[in-house]
């Protein structure tokens, strides 16, 4: 092999491995940006900061996109990881499903302005904070994946704890909603907003289980 | 040149194809099985390190194989080598493991038995003891570089995009060894019957002289190719795919253990080495390839768990073991048989 080819192997390596950190990074960047999203709507409105919040998740979206599109080129064009580009496509994708959850979070949000009483200010407050934490989890998991795959139960097994708290968070958050003096109409959009927020632990929870398989195949 | 020798040394050429045909394929057939390596490539680098083995390293080998059986007339070798090419033919269409080395070893045994030459039984057994030793120490090799790997790649923390780079480079280092061990430990299979019959007079170019015996690996060496570049495509394609389960690692470290196993028993140096330090020597043989490859499979397997092995296809080395060198010893025989009785020729 020639001196050149071996470079430009190495490079183009070295290329694919900063695409896949950086397209990781935007994951933890939306879920900080979704995160204080939610908590400046709770504490004033859809207003300038929300937006700018809203407009940051918009963005680090459409970068992951272009991202996700150059990891999969990449794979695909050079025939990179053939064993597992099949996993680590799978799971790009998956985790790009987090951003749009965010991102569709918020826009609900910014269109539809639920009306959420401060009775209910701390539940969603807590259900944000716990979804969050479940992502971020999993985007450690995901880091762990490509470099240490030993480490990734370490990780999901923490996905799955904070899954488990949003789903008794968000239970309760709608036993209370429903318990409240307001309209039925009132009630079952909260719920939506309470649902499309523990969805993002959920689907959290899903991409760790192909993470498992995913590390199993890799350590083997 | 006598044209007749052409004809003659057409047996060993058409064994060396087969060779390269079928064996090229435990060198890179998971590399290219698995696209971790392109065809192209592979057969390039394949093709070339397999010349240099050959014409390198490949006396060690062939005087073992002379001392078995010093077939004196080019006829006598020419049956030799067609009783083992049909040998790994008819095995290779039964589905049965084969081994080029196996046959030609049964091949010159059936010479012995026809001329009325002794066998020495004490190479014999020698020779022998290598077929079990080699899938053995191929496996004991594999087993150790592996947990040596994977200990590495545990702490190394590499990024899995680095560590495929890295595997693939590996793949084509591995691969050059491997052809080359492969061309050092398997030409005598391919000409060593025809060395004692001095078909090739010594040949001058410029400064160097080749001799008949160089001029015969290099010949060899080339039919091993030509067979690595027509034919092996497919075998490579299907090897890479009934292992397709094992990892690019895994496969990497299969390719190295088989390369050290047929280097180790074709290795002048090495001899020389051991015998320096009043050591034992390690016989050079030619082994199979092919078994070589499957050793180092089953020991990675067994370190994962005895769940991966396949015993069909042990029991089929085993087979092989016996039923190639019978086989190709019957057809020497009565090919002999024929060719002094019928065609008139002058066997031993």
């Amino acid at each position: 092999m020639s001196r050149m080819t071996k470079l430009r192997l190495f490079g183009r390596t070295k290329d694919l491995e900063g695409q896949i950190d950086e397209f990781l990074d935007k994951i933890s960047e939306a879920a900080v940006m979704f995160r204080l999203g939610v908590r400046t709507y709770l504490k004033e409105g859809a207003n300038g900061d929300f937006k700018s919040k809203l407009k940051a998740v918009n963005t680090l979206e459409s970068e992951a996109d272009n991202l996700r599109r150059n990891i999969e080129k990449e794979l695909y064009t050079h025939t990179l990881i053939p064993d597992a580009r099949g996993d680590v496509l799978g799971l790009v994708e998956t985790l790009d499903h987090l951003l749009n959850l965010f991102e569709g979070t918020l826009w609900a949000i910014a269109i539809e302005k639920p009306q959420i009483s401060d009775e209910f200010v701390s539940g969603f407050r807590k259900l944000t904070n716990m979804v969050v934490q479940a992502a971020d989890a999993l985007v450690l998991a995901a880091r762990s994946f490509f470099r240490t795959p030993h480490m990734v139960g370490d990780h999901n097994h923490k996905v799955m704890i904070y899954e488990k708290e949003a789903d008794k968070i968000s239970t309760q958050l709608k036993m209370d909603i429903f318990d409240a003096d307001i309209d039925l109409a009132h009630k079952a959009h909260l719920r939506n907003f309470v649902e499309q927020i523990d969805n993002v632990a959920d689907w959290a929870e899903d991409v760790a289980d192909r993470l498992a398989i995913y590390a199993i195949k890799r350590t083997v | 040149m006598d044209p007749l020798v052409l004809i003659f040394l057409s047996s060993g050429l058409f064994l060396g194809w087969a060779l390269g045909a079928n064996d090229a394929a435990n060198v890179f057939g998971t590399a290219v099985g698995t696209r971790m390596v392109q065809w192209s490539t592979a057969a390039i680098i394949c093709s070339i390190f397999v010349i240099l083995g050959a014409a390198v390293s490949g006396a060690g080998t062939s005087t073992t194989l002379g001392k078995l059986g010093s077939i004196s007339t080019l006829a006598g070798a020419f049956m030799t080598a067609l009783a083992a090419a049909i040998s790994v033919y008819l095995m290779t269409k039964s589905g049965l493991a084969v081994s080029t080395s196996q046959a030609i070893v049964g091949g010159i045994v059936g010479w012995n038995l026809f001329a009325n030459a002794p066998t020495d039984t004490t190479i014999l057994t020698k020779i022998v003891s290598t077929w079990f030793l080699c899938p053995v120490l191929s496996a004991v090799i594999a087993v150790v570089l592996y947990k040596a790997l994977r200990l590495y790649l545990r702490h190394a923390e590499l990024h899995l995009v680095r560590t495929d780079a890295y595997l693939r480079v590996g793949l084509l280092m591995a691969g050059a060894f491997g052809a080359y061990a492969l061309g050092a430990n398997n030409i005598a299979n391919v000409v060593g019957v025809f060395i004692p019959a001095k078909p090739f007079p010594d040949l001058t170019l410029g400064a160097t002289t080749l001799s008949g015996t160089q001029q015969l690996f290099l010949l060899g060496g080339f039919a091993i190719a030509i067979g690595v570049m027509t034919y092996s495509r497919g075998v490579m394609m299907t090897v890479g795919g009934e292992l397709g389960r094992i990892s690019p690692a895994a496969a990497f470290i299969a390719v190295i253990a088989h390369s050290i196993v047929l280097f180790i028993f074709a290795s002048r140096g090495l001899e020389a080495l051991l015998l320096d330090a009043g050591l034992p020597t390690i016989p050079l043989v030619p082994v199979s390839s092919s078994q070589a490859v499957v050793g180092a499979v089953v020991g990675i397997a067994i370190l994962q768990g005895v769940h991966g092995i396949r015993w069909r296809v042990l029991g089929n080395i085993m087979l092989g073991w016996v039923a190639t060198p019978v086989m190709a010893g019957l057809i020497c025989f009565f090919g002999l048989f024929f060719l002094q009785n019928v065609f008139g020729q002058k066997v031993f």
